[in-house]
C-alpha cells in the first residue's frame, strides 16, 4: 500500500491510499481524482492519465518503456517528469509519491 | 428536482452518470441496466480479463462506493422496457415506473447471430458481456481446439488470447481477407501472416455450412472441409440495440439517430454509444461507431448538454486492438482512401500505414508505433496535406509532420 498525493493545477491536493498491484491510474480513478481520465482503461493507448512526477521522485520510479515514451511525447504539454500513471504499478516503495495533474489532457 | 434516467448501464451509460456529476448536475440520476453488474469496461473481455490476467474488480468503471458517494442510483438487472414520451416516464423490467426530465438511451449493441444448422449446440458462444467472457474463459482450457467464426477485431483478439492460453486456434473468415470491413488489404495481409506466424490457423473465403455434434459442438462443417472444434466463438459483427427507442417512435436508421449534441428526435431524449447513428462534421457524414472513445465522448457530450452547457461532439474516431505482442492503434476512418503509405517495417512488427484522400491525411493504422498514432490524433482533425514521401521517410520525426 502507498499513500500517493495528487496536486491539481490550482494547488488543491488530495492524498489517497492505493493498494499494491494496482496502477496509480486505477487508484486515481477509484478516488475521484479530477484530471486523470484514462480513456483506454490502462492499455497504454491514449495518454489521458498523464501526470508530472515530483522532482525528488523521478529517480525512484522505474523509467518508462519505449511505448510509454512515444505516447508521452505527444501528450498535453509533456515535460521531463511526465509519466502515464497507468504504467506505474503501486508498491510499498511508492509511499509518499507526489504527482502533479496537468491542466488538460489530450 | 430534475431527474435523468439512463437506459443502459454499459460503458456509455455509466460514463454519462459519472460525467453528469462531474459537470455539477444536482438532479436525481438513475442508471438502469439489464445486466446484474455495475458499469464495466468491455475491451478487456476479449483480452486480459478473458486470459485471467485482469481481476474482476479492475474491470469495473468505478468501485461500488463511487455510486453511493455521488448519489447515483443503480437499477441493475432491471432494464428500461418502455418509454412513454408524452407522460415522460419509463417502465422498468420489474414494472416500476419512473418519471424523467431528461432521458439518455445507452442500450449499446448485441452480437449478430449466425444462422446455421447446429448453431444452438453447446459450446458455441458470442462475446458481448462480462457473463459471456466468464463462460468463454471457462471453456478455453489448454489443449482444446477453438474455432473462431469471423476475422474481425473481436475474433482476432479472442484467437490471440486463446493461443496464449495454449489452445489450438482456427479463425474462419467468409471473405477473402480478415478485417475487410475496417482496414486496407495490406493490413489484412499483415495480420493474416502475423497470426499464422504465431500459430493461428486462418481460413479465408470459408463459409459455415453447419455445426456438427450431438449436444456439444464437435466440428465446423465448412462445405469442402470439416474443422474439428471443442469450442466455437462467433464474432461476426454487432447490431445496434435500437428497439427501445424505435418502439417509442424515436427516429432510427441503422442506429438511433442523434445530432452533434447527442439529442434524438424526441425532446430531451439523448442517445449515446454503440446504439447511435451520429453526424461527424470532420468526416462529413453520419456513422455508427463501436468504440470506447465514441462511448465516452458521447456520454460526456450528452451529460454536458443536460447539465446546461451546450456541447457538440466533433472528434475524429480512434481505436485500439491488442493481439499477441502487436499493439494496433488507429485514428480516423480509412474508407475511400486513394493513397496508402507505409512507414517502418512490417517484418519487424513496427510500422504505420497512413491513408490519404486527395492529398489529405485521413487515417492511420499504427502497429507498435505510439508516436505515429499520437501525432495523427492531433493531425487528422486538421485535414492536413502531407507529402506521402515525407510520411514514409523515417529520418523525419513525426513531430515535424504538418
Amino acid at each position: 500500500m502507498a499513500r500517493i498525493t495528487f496536486i491539481q493545477p490550482d494547488g488543491a491536493s488530495a492524498t489517497v491510499e492505493i493498494a499494491n498491484g494496482l496502477t496509480v491510474m486505477e487508484g486515481a480513478i477509484d478516488n475521484d481524482i479530477a484530471g486523470v481520465i484514462a480513456q483506454c482503461g490502462g492499455s497504454c493507448s491514449c495518454s489521458t492519465c498523464h501526470c508530472y512526477v515530483a522532482e525528488d521522485w523521478m529517480s525512484v520510479l522505474p523509467p518508462p518503456d519505449e511505448e510509454e515514451c512515444g505516447l508521452i511525447e505527444f501528450a498535453w504539454e509533456p515535460r521531463e517528469s511526465s509519466r502515464l500513471t497507468c504504467q506505474i504499478r503501486v508498491t510499498d516503495d511508492l509511499d509518499g509519491l507526489v504527482l502533479h495533474v496537468p491542466a488538460e489532457q489530450l | 428536482m430534475s431527474t435523468t434516467i439512463i437506459a443502459g448501464a454499459g460503458h456509455a451509460g455509466g460514463q454519462t452518470a459519472i460525467s453528469l456529476r462531474q459537470a455539477g448536475y444536482e438532479g436525481r440520476i438513475v442508471v438502469c441496466g439489464d445486466e446484474p453488474v455495475p458499469p464495466y469496461q468491455r475491451p478487456p473481455l476479449s483480452k486480459k480479463y478473458l486470459s485471467g490476467e485482469l481481476a474482476l474488480e479492475r474491470v469495473f468503471l468505478r468501485p461500488d462506493s463511487f455510486y453511493a458517494r455521488n448519489d447515483i442510483e443503480l437499477r441493475l438487472g432491471n432494464a428500461v422496457r418502455e418509454i412513454d414520451r408524452e407522460g415522460r416516464t419509463v417502465r422498468l423490467e420489474d414494472g416500476d415506473s419512473l418519471a424523467f426530465t431528461d432521458l439518455v438511451i445507452a442500450t449499446g449493441s448485441r452480437p449478430r447471430r449466425l444462422d446455421a444448422p447446429g448453431a444452438d449446440l453447446a459450446n458455441i458462444f458470442y462475446l458481448r458481456t462480462l457473463a459471456d467472457s466468464d463462460v468463454i474463459g471457462n471453456a478455453l482450457a489448454a489443449g482444446r481446439r477453438l474455432a473462431v467464426v469471423g476475422g474481425g477485431y473481436i475474433g482476432l483478439e479472442i484467437a490471440s488470447t486463446a493461443k496464449g492460453l495454449g489452445l489450438e486456434v482456427c479463425v474462419i473468415e467468409a471473405a477473402d481477407r480478415i478485417l475487410g470491413r475496417v482496414t486496407a488489404p495490406e493490413m489484412s495481409a499483415y495480420y493474416t501472416s502475423a497470426h499464422r506466424a504465431r500459430g493461428v490457423d486462418i481460413r479465408l473465403s470459408t463459409s459455415i455450412a453447419a455445426f456438427e455434434g450431438d449436444d456439444t459442438v464437435e466440428a465446423v462443417d465448412c462445405g469442402d472441409e470439416t474443422i474439428p472444434a471443442d469450442v466455437v466463438v462467433v464474432g461476426i459483427g454487432i447490431v445496434p440495440a435500437q428497439e427501445l427507442a424505435a418502439s417509442a417512435g424515436i427516429r432510427c436508421d441503422d442506429g438511433i439517430v442523434v445530432d452533434e449534441r447527442c439529442a434524438t428526435s424526441a425532446d430531451r431524449v439523448y442517445a449515446v454509444g454503440d446504439c447511435t447513428r451520429h453526424p461527424n462534421p470532420i468526416l462529413g457524414r453520419t456513422l455508427r461507431l463501436e468504440s470506447v472513445h465514441n462511448a465516452l465522448e458521447q456520454a460526456r457530450t450528452a451529460a454536458a448538454n443536460i447539465a446546461g452547457t451546450p456541447t457538440k461532439y466533433e472528434q475524429v474516431p480512434w481505436f485500439w486492438s491488442d493481439q499477441f505482442d502487436l499493439k494496433l492503434q488507429m485514428v480516423g476512418m480509412s474508407q475511400g482512401y486513394d493513397t496508402i503509405v507505409q512507414r517502418g517495417s512490417m517484418d519487424a512488427d513496427d510500422f504505420a500505414m497512413f491513408y490519404l484522400k486527395d492529398g489529405v491525411l485521413i487515417a492511420v493504422d499504427a502497429v507498435n508505433r505510439p508516436r505515429e498514432f499520437m501525432a495523427c490524433r492531433k493531425l487528422v482533425p486538421e485535414r492536413p496535406r502531407i507529402d506521402p514521401k515525407k510520411l514514409a521517410d523515417e529520418s523525419i520525426p513525426m513531430k515535424e509532420m504538418s
